[in-house]
């Protein structure tokens, strides 16, 4: 099928199918799955701006689909999910400057490999240490029901709830994620998922959702959920900024939302039946697989 | 259990297909319709088409949960 806005021949089964599966992810783990979503987009010859604008408007539909699925599961906490909106967006503005400042000093592919598989790893370390220490620990793990979703436990709690005691006025109530914590810890948690959006690129969920659970204290249901719900915001801003500058192909995101719509909806449901510290041990792979891309990258200089 | 397992995969392989068919009737009627209107925008007018392009994914995000949740329903006499 000719996509005339790329020029891109491209079959709309092998895009709903991408899509399908980066839906599945997105709606169990709150990523927008750009990892994967890239990669399968060059692969047939999509060139590398379009995969990046055109990879973001189908993130925008696909978080629609699990949002709204999580929230009618009561994973969703909206006030958390605006007030991270702006500090997402401010930190993407800066991460995308970065970018610019390297790219004119002439080392940006270098740096930006080696900061993204330093934290990919770290990630992954930390989470698979923390998940299996919970998941060792004595107490027993709530019900995995939607209603005991809210309530969560990880080995990292006492420098959560340290991070939480922090005084920094104006003090936020979150009734929902059962959450009070300072606006700024908030704001600063947004910021450093959108530096990393737009320095290394995607919608940054690998380290948006581990925060949100690590140091805000959110629980892993309400934390896929609002990570979601955000993203919706975030991408549709970087649709539009990217779609201003030609590297958004809509009918190809439209086609892989298709497939999407309902691998989100599996995705999201599947949460029901896990309890969080599996949700976490289960994300761990991810950051990995991401890793692995670049280091090819790096040491192929193919693209993926 | 192992019957409820069963119908649930019955249930999702029919509403799979029912989807699937939509989904092609969509392919060849909406973005047949769409592929030039959105080409020319996309190079005569950049804003607007960045707008309209948003509109659609979301538009589309919404329309699609409708169809899923309403085939969910259908099919398994319940909205999971």
């Amino acid at each position: 099928m000719l996509f005339p806005i790329s020029g891109a021949h491209i079959s709309p089964i092998y895009l709903a199918v991408i899509g399908f599966l980066i839906g599945i992810l997105g709606g169990f783990f709150g990523v927008g799955g750009s990892f994967i979503a890239g990669p399968a987009l060059r692969a047939v010859g999509l060139d590398w701006n379009f995969a990046v604008g055109t990879d973001l408007a189908h993130i925008v539909g696909k978080s629609v689909v699990a949002a709204k699925r999580h929230r009618a599961l009561g994973n969703v906490d909206l006030k958390l999910g605006l007030i991270m909106a702006f500090g997402t967006i401010g930190g993407a503005e800066v991460g995308a400057q970065l970018i610019q400042m390297l790219k004119r000093a002439g080392n940006v592919n270098l740096v930006v490999s080696i900061v993204s598989i330093a934290v990919y790893v770290s990630i992954s370390s930390f989470m698979i240490w923390e998940s299996r220490k919970t998941l060792a620990s004595k107490k027993p793990l709530p019900p995995a029901s939607a209603k005991g979703a809210k309530q969560d436990r990880s080995a990292f709690q006492h420098v959560t709830r340290a991070i939480q005691r922090l005084k920094l006025a104006p003090i936020i109530h979150l009734p929902v994620s059962g959450v009070r914590i300072s606006l700024w810890i908030i704001l600063a948690v947004a910021f450093v998922g959108g530096l990393f959006s737009g320095f290394l690129g995607g919608g940054a969920g690998y380290i948006r959702m581990p925060s949100m659970v690590y140091v805000l204290g959110i629980p892993t249901h309400l934390a896929v959920g609002t990570d979601l719900f955000e993203i919706i915001i975030s991408a549709s801003y970087g649709t539009f900024s990217h779609a201003v500058k030609g590297n958004v192909d809509i009918l190809i995101a439209l086609v892989m939302h298709t497939g999407a719509a309902i691998g989100a909806q599996i995705g999201a449901i599947s949460t029901q039946y896990f309890a969080g510290p599996k949700i976490r041990l289960a994300f761990v792979p991810l950051p990995l697989i991401g890793a692995a891309i670049v280091i090819y990258t790096l040491f192929t200089g193919h693209k993926l | 259990m192992k019957t409820e397992t069963i119908k649930t995969l019955r249930a999702f392989l029919i509403e799979l297909a029912v989807y699937a068919v939509l989904v092609i009737a969509y392919f060849f009627l909406v973005l047949h319709f769409l592929g030039n209107g959105l080409r020319q925008l996309e190079v005569n007018h950049r804003y607007t088409y960045a707008g309209v392009s948003i509109l659609l994914i979301i538009g589309q995000a919404v329309l699609l949960e409708n169809v899923t949740t309403f085939l969910l329903r259908l099919l398994r006499g319940r909205s999971e």
